[in-house]
């Protein structure tokens, strides 16, 4: 399955980024294979709604799951609505963030963690 | 002539420079033919607090919010890519609407190849019309918590006849005068308000936070291709740093106010500067009569 990490940088090895709007890179992770696509965040520097931009940018590329730090109100608005689960990561490497997935150890976010950064 | 009364920082008397400029063209009968005050500190407007208006008139303004008729909708994305402020997301069973990101432009309306998506209005706030004397007033008062200013200003500054009502304009005469108290800051709320004046009066105090945001409002003036004059309020406290940067610039100083207890006081009592300070009346018929100058100078003969 297709997952999405919020990332520092564009490989396995980036820091996790700690906020889900405006991170740098999005690695769009095969949980499978452990293969890998990293897209830079079109929406990192937009002067409102990057967290709506970011999910819909993410949602339309079939993730099934994203795993990041902080999740907006507006950005869980529409993971929600488009059934797409976020799960709580507090650092690591990408990869580091995608074992403990498929380990089942990351904790899955019940709502907004974030005021949303403007 | 419309002429906007900005400043960058708050707190420079941008209030007091715009209604001493009112009430003394107003008591010059040549300059009265048609008076319009408009306060456009839509968030925190102040004016009526100097000038007393009677309002006659109230008016809700509203934005068109989309309302997407899910039964016609085919979830194209089409009008969320219409969106510049990505206030729809259209996913594969669902549209979501963020009112709070909505500049009620109406482009996802117009743009829907389906018609299915219908407005309904939004409340943002309510024009409040009046006079006092000779002046006609209006200000925009935005409810608390709407986050976009914009359009309720626009409506306001709608209220401005408009310029082919005043063929003397062409003369540079005195008809058809508006008077403009724009917010502070150089924001979006400040360029909605300077955008399409003749002239800005930038008042500032003659300290280094008076210049720090001179210096911006006057790149706002320059990015809008309004001209700009400068009026120094408390002159005489602080450094030279304001004049310096006028003289630099080429930027007209146009009126001097020195810190005046006098002055101070009357303000604390909600009265305006030239009732406490009658001389001043002159100074401000003086100042417009520069700016004209100023614009006719700076207007090539057709």
């Amino acid at each position: 399955m297709k997952v999405v990490v919020s990332a520092m940088g564009s490989e396995l090895e980036a820091a996790v980024s700690p906020v889900f709007g405006r991170c740098p890179y999005y690695v769009f992770v095969d949980t499978d294979n452990m293969q890998f696509e990293a897209v830079s965040n079109p929406a990192i520097s937009a002067p409102g709604g990057a967290g709506i931009q970011a999910a819909q940018f993410v949602v339309e590329r079939g993730v099934q799951a994203v795993l990041t730090g902080n999740v907006g109100p507006n950005a869980f608005n529409v993971l929600q609505a488009a059934g797409v689960p976020a799960y709580t990561v507090t650092g690591g490497a990408v990869r580091e963030a995608v074992e403990a997935y498929k380990a089942g150890k990351l904790p899955g976010m019940a709502g907004p963690n974030s005021s949303g950064l403007r | 002539m419309i002429i906007a009364v900005a400043s960058g920082k708050g707190g420079t008397g941008k209030t007091t420079v715009a209604v001493s400029l009112a009430l003394s063209l107003a008591a010059d009968a040549q300059e009265t033919a048609d008076l319009l005050f408009l306060d456009c500190d839509v968030e925190e407007p102040n004016a009526h607090l100097l000038l007393k208006p009677a309002i006659r008139r109230r008016q809700e303004v509203a934005i068109p919010m989309p309302v997407v008729d899910e039964a016609r909708c085919t979830h194209c994305g089409h009008c969320a890519k219409v969106c510049q402020y990505h206030a729809l997301v259209v996913l594969p069973s669902k549209v979501l609407i963020f009112a709070e990101l909505c500049h009620g432009c109406g482009g996802c309306t117009l743009e829907c190849p389906e018609k299915a998506i219908g407005e309904m209005p939004h409340v943002i706030g309510v024009i409040e019309e009046g006079a006092v004397g000779p002046i006609h007033f209006a200000h925009g008062i935005l409810n608390v918590g709407e986050p976009m200013p914009g359009p309720l200003i626009r409506q306001l500054k709608r209220r401005i006849p408009s310029r082919g009502a005043y063929p003397e304009r062409s003369e540079w005469g005195s008809a058809g005068l508006t008077i403009i108290d724009a917010p502070p800051g150089t924001a979006c709320p400040v360029v909605e308000t300077v955008r399409g004046a003749d002239f800005c009066l930038l008042v500032t105090e003659p300290t280094p936070f008076g210049l720090h945001d001179l210096r911006l409002a006057v790149e706002v003036c320059r990015q809008l291709a309004v001209p700009a004059g400068v009026v120094v309020n408390r002159d005489g406290i602080g450094d030279r740093g304001v004049d310096d940067f006028c003289a630099t610039e080429g930027l007209p100083i146009l009126l001097r106010i020195p810190l005046d207890r006098r002055i101070a006081e009357a303000y604390a009592e909600g009265v305006p500067l030239v009732t406490v300070r009658q001389k001043y009346r002159q100074r401000f018929t003086d100042l417009y009569r520069r700016i004209l100058a100023l614009r006719r100078a700076q207007t090539p003969p057709e």
